[in-house]
């Protein structure tokens, strides 16, 4: 009884929409969790794109990024009759149940910025930032072109366990090994700072204790390559250890601006925001198609081709922030 | 004379009248503010007010409202019990691990329920052998258990198989089985707790455990027993959370044990033990579900969640205080 008139004033709700936007679809962001500002740039994108696209576009997230705490929000969206779900999941299964009764109600389940290694048949498409195999290669490069190709370089990384960044680090070493390139550099050391700024402090002034020589440091993190290059900046060692790494433009400018760190390197969250909506619309008016192969025009970004797995990427390479691009950027 | 005096006016005192004792009680508070959460929520979001959205929705904290009823009645008895969320995850992954590494799924099944009572039986070892304050003793476990279901687990989840999964899917007469278990649990301890005379006891206890030990009372060993059904009844739980999830993971219900304390306070259960009830708790936990539900579906921040949610818990404190400090037998 309830369920019926609910569905009447759901029904009501959706004509009177249906007179103001003609068939809006309606995209929701589920974060990580809030206060996060690599997120903000990324929702940005959303509402950029909603502007000049026919969608209407929501954010929602949950206070903590916990494997479950996603979960109510992803109900209360399902409950809401939303078109599409894009989501950057906080765990490769616990959400699994939830994707399935969402698509069961045949809304559009994304993954953005990280995917559900392992389960990827419970959603339809995944949006990453970059071609995660080539990470650790450009990474290389990166701290190559510092220290001049020659001498000893560590890695600083989040925890041991951290899936994107175990496989980025195992590019960098075979990088390292096969390329001749980089014959002259050898890789003396991989610590963890847990993505925690106080470990991450720490790990970084044992790396300097017990290698003298080290000439050069990855830190394939965010919270890392800020820690790494604190300790630099307070030692004043900037010329001798030369700190890169993947970091977020706003909390890595003082580091540009003054010197201690010259170039690191990470992707445009806000391209994976813009690109998610333009395939969702694209998708549910039936001008794109999800299929292994497909290709498809997207303002600003150009051709995009849907990889295996159903996975699409922002861009081919990383960017690299530096002191003459470094202010075009604001996440 | 004056004495004579006052204690004539004393016996002439009217007793409290029938709708006074049964209208003025914290769990009116809870139902009040569940009625008002009801139709606050509606007003929020025309998506709301679904019966079978809000009792899906129920299903994703069932399995800790289930613990939370076991927990109001230690902590009426006295004592408190802080580790029930790490006592989930460690059951969990005990059940997940066992059965991953080819124990049958219902040897597993035990063999989680008997490390819930194992926990159990530590709290109650250190804070009633030992003596030792509970809220201390169940701190440390807290820790240790959800550091023990690290050490098993790792940061990887583990699967459980697909025979196990989905006890949220399965429907008696439209309601979600965990809801009918939240609903089972507590009326069986409702009428354990309001009708026994074990529930008789543990209000003695927690009223005051010197007068309750002279009147006979073995208040050790209902204490102990109190822990060791909150341990069985955590791994349970565990596992039903398990079977929602499909998987687990070391932080299964990480900071859970605040939601349960959060339910039997907003139910009107004293801290300090001797007073609250089973329908308070039951009637909270619907509170929060309702509360939490309506904002979410409205889109609202979680600030603004967290807010609203911590406004309610001083509420209900300050209300529970003014109406017991008002009632003193």
């Amino acid at each position: 009884m309830l369920k019926k008139s609910m569905i009447a004033a759901t029904a009501a709700l959706a004509l009177s929409a249906g007179m103001s936007a003609a068939e809006d679809i309606d995209i929701v962001f589920v974060g990580k969790n809030t206060g996060n500002p690599y997120f903000d740039s990324l929702t940005q994108g959303f509402v950029d794109a909603c502007e000049v696209i026919a969608c209407n576009f929501e954010f929602v997230a949950p206070a903590t990024a916990e494997a479950t705490s996603q979960i109510p929000f992803l109900e209360a969206q399902i409950q809401r009759g939303v078109d599409v779900i894009a989501i950057s999941p906080n765990s490769p299964d616990a959400l699994n149940q939830v994707f399935q009764s969402a698509r069961d109600q045949g809304i559009l389940v994304l993954t953005v910025n990280g995917d559900i290694t392992g389960n990827e048949q419970f959603r339809d498409a995944t949006i990453l930032p970059t071609d995660f195999t080539k990470v650790g290669a450009d990474q290389i490069e990166m701290v190559g072109s510092l220290i001049g190709y020659e001498g000893e370089i560590a890695i600083l990384s989040a925890t041991t366990e951290a899936p994107d960044q175990n496989f980025w680090i195992e590019g960098m070493n075979e990088t390292i090994a096969n390329d001749p390139k980089y014959a002259n550099m050898t890789l003396v050391a991989t610590v963890y700072g847990d993505d925690q700024p106080e470990k991450s402090t720490t790990e970084m002034e044992a790396l300097l204790a017990n290698y003298p020589d080290l000439k050069g440091v990855i830190a394939p993190t965010t919270v890392g390559i800020a820690a790494a290059a604190q300790v630099v900046q307070s030692r004043g060692i900037a010329d001798q250890v030369k700190v890169t790494g993947l970091g977020l433009p706003s909390e890595m400018r003082e580091f540009i601006k003054d010197g201690t760190v010259e170039g690191f390197q990470l992707w445009s969250p806000y391209n994976e925001g813009w690109l998610a909506s333009h395939f969702a619309v694209g998708l549910k008016n039936g001008t794109m198609t999800n299929e292994v192969g497909a290709t498809f025009e997207v303002p600003n970004l150009g051709t995009i081709t849907i990889n295996d797995g159903n996975s699409i990427n922002t861009q081919s390479a990383l960017t690299t922030f530096n002191a003459e691009n470094i202010d075009d950027f604001d996440f | 004379m004056t004495d004579s005096a006052q204690s004539a006016i004393r016996e002439l005192a009217p007793a409290r009248p029938t709708w006074h004792v049964v209208l003025v009680r914290p769990e009116t508070m809870t139902f009040l503010l569940l009625i008002f959460g009801l139709v606050g929520a509606s007003f929020l979001s025309p998506f709301f007010l679904d019966a079978s959205y809000i009792l899906r929705s129920f299903t994703l904290t069932a399995e800790m409202s289930i613990v939370a009823l076991v927990l109001t009645m230690v902590v009426i008895s006295g004592e408190i019990d802080l580790s029930p969320a790490a006592n989930m995850a460690l059951s969990a992954c005990i059940f997940a691990w066992a059965q991953e590494a080819g124990t049958p799924l219902p040897l597993a099944v035990i063999v989680g329920l008997l490390a819930g009572l194992a926990m159990g039986a530590l709290n109650a070892f250190m804070s009633i052998r030992m003596q030792l304050p509970s809220i201390i003793v169940t701190i440390g476990t807290l820790i240790f258990y959800r550091g023990l279901a690290q050490v098993i687990a790792g940061d990887r989840s583990i699967r459980v198989p697909d025979s196990f999964i989905g006890i949220n899917t399965i429907m008696i007469a439209g309601i979600p089985l965990p809801v009918v278990i939240f609903v089972g649990v507590a009326v069986l301890l409702g009428l354990v707790l309001g009708t026994t005379v074990v529930g008789r006891q543990i209000y003695q206890i927690g009223t005051n455990q010197a007068a309750a030990l002279h009147a006979g009372i073995n208040a050790k060993r209902i204490k102990v027993g109190l822990f060791l059904v909150l341990g069985v009844v955590s791994a349970a739980a565990g596992m039903m959370a398990a079977s929602r999830l499909g998987s687990v993971r070391y932080d299964l219900v990480l900071g859970g044990e605040l939601q349960m304390v959060l339910m039997a306070m907003l139910g009107g259960t004293y801290i300090f033990g001797g007073r609250g009830t089973i329908l308070g708790t039951f009637l909270a936990a619907w509170l929060l579900v309702i509360v939490s539900t309506g904002m979410t579906v409205a889109n609202l921040l979680p600030a603004i969640q967290l807010t609203v949610l911590g406004i309610l818990l001083i509420v209900a404190i300050i209300a529970t205080n003014f109406i017991y400090a008002r009632t003193q037998r």
